[in-house]
């Protein structure tokens, strides 16, 4: 089957992949520790927009819920490394 | 894989596909282009934001179209991103100008 939807969604799929890498250099490299966490952020991002493409390319229902887990996992874990920088503490007593 | 549909359901899907690939590739090469972190934290939040609903907007017409049922609990995952992006990116940038004031303290403090 050749439509320009699945040509699309490869191309989709590959613009995510290089966003990941190019986030995964600056999470390596990056000068200070806000700079990683903000990498961190838009890996986690990019990781779900992939899942959502597979979504798309197998049919099946079973990437978006854990499109959705992933949505929200991730912001939890980057507002507690925010919360770490900011205070030296996640839950402060 | 996928049902044979429309070809305008085709052409706007693989539209916004291209579309939601353009920003997130844009979003990314802001992380490492920006020169400082003030500025590179636009980028990110922006781009992935848009390219997640352009995403969750091709999914919504391909289950309408195949399907002909309204699948809107997608549109979950882009309402969720539209509500937590902004508090990451605020919460991120004061642990930055209060990390770069410290730093200039203990810089002072140390010449003295």
């Amino acid at each position: 089957m050749t439509s320009i939807v699945e040509y699309a969604l490869v191309f989709a799929l590959a613009c995510f992949v290089i966003g990941m890498g190019l986030a995964t250099y600056r999470l390596s490299t990056g000068p200070t520790m806000a700079d990683r966490v903000l990498a961190l952020d838009s890996m986690y991002v990019n990781g779900m927009l992939i899942l959502l493409t597979l979504g798309l390319q197998f049919a099946s229902p079973v990437y978006f819920d854990i499109a959705m887990l992933i949505c929200i996992f991730g912001f939890v874990g980057s507002v507690a490394m925010a919360k770490f920088l900011l205070r030296g503490e996640v839950i402060e007593p | 894989m996928m049902e044979q549909m429309p070809l305008w359901a085709e052409i706007i899907v693989s539209l916004l596909l291209v579309i939601s690939g353009f920003f997130a590739l844009t979003g990314s090469l802001g992380l490492i282009r920006l020169r400082d972190f003030y500025s590179r934290i636009h980028a990110p939040t922006l781009g992935n934001t848009l390219s997640a609903f352009c995403l969750v907007l091709s999914t919504i017409i391909i289950s309408f179209v195949t399907k002909h049922s309204f699948a809107a609990h997608t549109l979950l995952i882009s309402f969720f991103l539209i509500l937590t992006s902004p508090i990451t990116a605020m919460l991120l940038m004061r642990a930055a100008i209060k990390r770069e004031l410290l730093r200039e303290l203990k810089k002072t403090s140390e010449q003295e």
